[in-house]
């Protein structure tokens, strides 16, 4: 089976300065892959990239064998990729309920619903006229997810989910991957903590100042081997 | 590698000798123009040089400061006023009184920025609209200097004409000397590479140690007094103030016009765009509301089209650059060895 | 005396009606994309002079009477809508950003091109609309206080639209999309919303308040090509004594600035525009971030 997302020598830039310096990357239908690596790796210009937020080559990412870099954001969540980003980023100005909304905003049909959300993080159901933002983190975490899920996509970016939580609350909230995936989700976990990536991932690949350094099974690679990869010796 | 710091273009340089014959030129006109002519052309550089240093320093606040203020024109009236109230009430030579005209209104930028300061961009702008408001209706109330319908000014009557010009336009040349090489020196010094850093992005300088509090009252103190300096200067050419034309906001319109077309945050901008200006309404003002809504137009296209305006993409084209408030690092070539 | 004072507070309060529908336009536009609209007064102008010369080419008012102008008014309202639409997506998105300088210059030069616009069709003459003595027109209170008629529909309509405005920010998906959009234009993009598109329906929606503003402005007094700045002072003023981000507070704004400047108005006839300088100034620095301001999360 052809995979359902690919990047092939993508590049990317913040201005004069390169972020991405040709990543090729594949994900099958229904996996588990991690995205690793130290901070300003260039793990979240990738996922921006995949969705639109930074400018990429027309050919340079591929979903369902349909050439989509470089297309605008409400296109791409159109086509099935949602992004949890990076620190939540959920509107302030919204309730709890009101951000699920706007997530289903590209009306792509699907299982997700907010009766479905509620049972998987019955916290949404309970707080649902709360403004968003005076939730606490780890609940914030799961609205942010939900409001990704409601867009029903094909494959979900999860950018840093652990950022700031409490390792009960990250285990609590991965916990949750499964049920996610259930379906034939397709995920991509970016994280900066290996060993929670390395639990919850099939497949991992690891970024290096902008490259892939390293890229395996999850329950092959050895400590050392991504430590190497990690930092660039 | 080692590494040259360089200050001046090529293109300065030769800048800087094309001003200085000009300036030369200038200081001597009363000698060279023809007969008849020379009046009418000190009279219009005197105009010239109000509208210049008035844009200057609006291209200075709002370039370099990022304040953008649609009521500079609160000092530029009031360092007429005060001019005015000097000359003819404290028997204060005009001439003297358009410096103290212009300090005068620096030191009430103080209490002004005190309110302004309290709002952000958009608002800001707007607010010191209703402060030159405020200031204007203040003016117009007061009886001792005409009211609503503005007084003369009388210090001067019993000079000759002639040399009432020519001391003029020699104050405007000696103004706008003074101001180009105000902001110029401002702008190189460490000062202003602060104020660089601010405009670039205010969080980072603040953690950088910059008082960016401090630097922007600064920047609005001398903008205030180069507002007022122009403001002195022009009512002493024109001899006669009232509150509407001391405060109206077309000052800062034409300022906006002319800075904008010149280019933004350039020291040679506001000059590009004080020529291009005086140029078409020489051409242009009988047409009257037609040149007006000609310049909103244009004003419009070059702020959507060429966001560093005519003279920013000249510049971009060819690489000019007439006043150098960069620091370029330049590698030195290396000798060639074998 | 008692009854003196509540007449000026009372007709301050229905100027300040007014005022709410000069300023609602701006509260929403600021609201959303953060723009600075210092057009707004000559926008209200034009949309006055445009109803003007409605006016002249409908039946006149023996037909309809003192309705007229408000039949010119529903007229006028899709033309306003689709003009602030475009007006959006073709000149100002693109002055969006960072830098407030963009759209300060862009809509500062286009306040410039509409009052010398105006001047060349209409000349410096001031116009009015004519209501068939329905300006003029008041009714008596118990109390003894003395309303007028039109005043207090401005003022009813002003109360009309707030609620409406605050309805459409919270209980419709247009609503989300605009506060969305508002506080994080990329993640509202991610979920498939064009902000552009959404911009422009914001600036729709508030021509059409600039619609009904200048049309309501003309039927109550005149209006000639000049007036805009001044307009475009009430409202800003208004919204920052009313507060940031809540449209009641810019009525309430408002209300207080009509009062001021009648109070003041009272005292002397030339400090009536003064005192609500002075009230403005005041709140600023008392209260900088007004009376009703609504926090952000």
């Amino acid at each position: 089976m052809p995979p359902v997302l690919k990047a092939h020598g993508l590049t990317a830039f913040y201005g004069d300065a390169q972020a991405l310096f040709g990543i090729d990357f594949e994900l099958d239908r229904g996996e588990v892959v991690a995205v690793i690596g130290a901070n300003g790796a260039g793990k979240s210009t990738f996922l921006k990239c995949l969705v639109g937020l930074v400018r990429a080559q027309r050919e340079h990412v591929w979903l369902d064998g349909e050439a989509i870099g470089g297309l605008h954001p409400g296109e791409i969540v159109r086509r099935g990729i949602a992004l949890v980003p990076e620190g939540r980023r959920l509107f302030p100005s919204l309730s709890v309920e009101e951000n699920l909304r706007m997530g289903a905003f590209a009306g792509r049909a699907g299982p997700w619903n907010l009766e479905r959300l509620s049972k998987l993080f019955p916290i949404l159901q309970q707080k649902r006229r709360s403004p968003a933002t005076s939730l606490s983190g780890g609940q914030q975490q799961m609205v942010a997810i939900g409001r990704a899920l409601m867009s029903n996509p094909s494959v979900l970016l999860c950018d840093e989910l652990s950022l700031g939580l409490a390792p009960i609350v990250i285990k609590e909230i991965y916990d949750a991957l499964p049920a996610i995936c259930a379906e034939g989700m397709t995920v991509v976990v970016v994280e900066q903590d290996v060993v929670t990536a390395q639990r919850v991932s099939r497949r991992v690949y690891c970024f290096q100042e902008g490259r892939v350094s390293l890229h395996g099974r999850s329950g092959e690679l050895t400590r050392e081997q991504i430590s190497r990869a990690y930092f660039g010796l | 590698m080692a590494v040259r710091l360089k200050r001046s273009t090529r293109a300065s340089r030769v800048g800087l000798l094309a001003g200085l014959l000009l300036l030369a030129a200038a200081a001597t006109l009363p000698a060279w123009a023809p007969e008849g002519a020379a009046s009418s052309w000190m009279h219009q550089f005197v105009e010239v040089a109000c509208y210049l240093i008035f844009a200057m320093m609006w291209n200075l606040l709002a370039g370099y400061g990022g304040m953008v203020s649609i009521g500079q024109q609160a000092f530029f009236g009031f360092g007429g006023y005060v001019m005015l109230v000097l000359g003819n009430l404290a028997g204060v030579n005009p001439f003297l009184a358009v410096p103290l005209g212009a300090l005068a209104a620096a030191v009430f930028a103080l209490p002004v920025s005190y309110l302004a300061f309290r709002l952000q961009g958009g608002y800001f702008a707007i607010g010191t609209w209703v402060i030159a408001e405020v200031v204007r209706l203040s003016f117009a109330n007061l009886t001792v200097v005409g009211g609503g319908s503005g007084t003369s000014l009388t210090a001067l009557r019993g000079i000759e004409k002639a040399t009432r010009e020519n001391a003029t336009y020699g104050m405007a040349l000696a103004c706008v000397v003074a101001s180009i090489a105000l902001v110029y020196v401002f702008l190189r010094s460490k000062r202003g590479l602060a104020l660089l850093a601010i405009r670039d992005n205010e969080v980072a300088a603040e953690s950088q140690g910059i008082d960016v509090r401090g630097m922007k009252l600064a920047v609005y103190v001398v903008a205030a007094f180069g507002c007022g300096l122009a403001g002195a200067l022009y009512f002493l050419g024109n001899l006669r103030i009232s509150p509407d034309a001391a405060f109206s906001v077309n000052w800062t319109a034409f300022a906006i016009f002319m800075v904008v077309i010149g280019g933004i945050g350039r020291i040679e901008g506001p000059i590009v765009g004080v020529l291009v200006f005086w140029a078409s309404s020489r051409f242009f003002s009988d047409y009257g509301t037609w040149y007006l809504l000609g310049l909103g137009l244009l004003a419009i296209v070059v702020t959507i089209f060429f966001k560093q305006g005519l003279w920013g993409w000249l510049q971009q084209r060819h690489g000019l650059s007439l006043f150098p408030t960069q620091r370029r690092l330049d590698p030195e070539e290396p000798h060639a060895q074998h | 005396m008692l009854e003196a004072v509540s007449q000026v507070i009372v007709q301050g309060l229905l100027l300040g009606g007014l005022y709410a529908l000069f300023a609602l336009g701006q509260s929403l536009m600021f609201g959303v994309m953060r723009l600075t609209n210092t057009a707004q007064g000559d926008f209200i102008v034009l949309s006055a002079f445009a109803a003007i010369s409605l006016m002249a080419i409908l039946p006149g008012p023996a037909i309809a009477g003192a309705w007229l102008p408000f039949l010119g008014l529903a007229l006028l309202l899709p033309v306003a809508f689709g003009f602030g639409y475009l007006l959006q997506r073709v000149v100002l998105n693109g002055t969006l950003g960072r830098d407030p300088l963009p759209s300060l210059v862009v809509t500062f030069g286009l306040s410039i091109v509409i009052q010398n616009l105006l001047l060349q069709v209409y000349s410096a003459d001031p116009r009015s609309i004519d209501t068939a003595g329905l300006n003029t027109r008041s009714v008596e209170l118990p109390g003894g206080l003395a309303v007028g008629v039109l005043p207090a529909i401005v003022l009813a309509l002003a109360v009309v639209a707030t609620a409406g405005l605050q309805l459409l920010f919270e209980r419709t998906r247009l609503g989300r999309a605009f506060r969305a959009v508002s506080d994080d234009r990329e993640i509202a993009e991610i979920m498939g919303l064009d902000a552009r598109k959404v911009y422009a329906l914001a600036t729709a929606t508030a021509f059409l308040l600039i619609a009904v503003a200048g049309v309501l402005q003309a039927m109550r007094t005149t209006v000639a090509p000049s007036d805009g700045p001044l307009l475009l002072l009430f409202a800003f003023e208004a919204v920052i004594i009313g507060g940031m981000g809540s449209f009641w507070g810019t009525l309430v704004g408002a209300l207080l600035l009509g009062v001021t400047q009648q109070v003041g108005f009272r005292i002397d006839p030339g400090w009536g525009i003064w005192a609500g300088h002075i009230a403005f100034l005041g709140v600023l620095v008392v209260r900088p971030q007004g009376l009703f301001p609504k926090t952000r999360g």
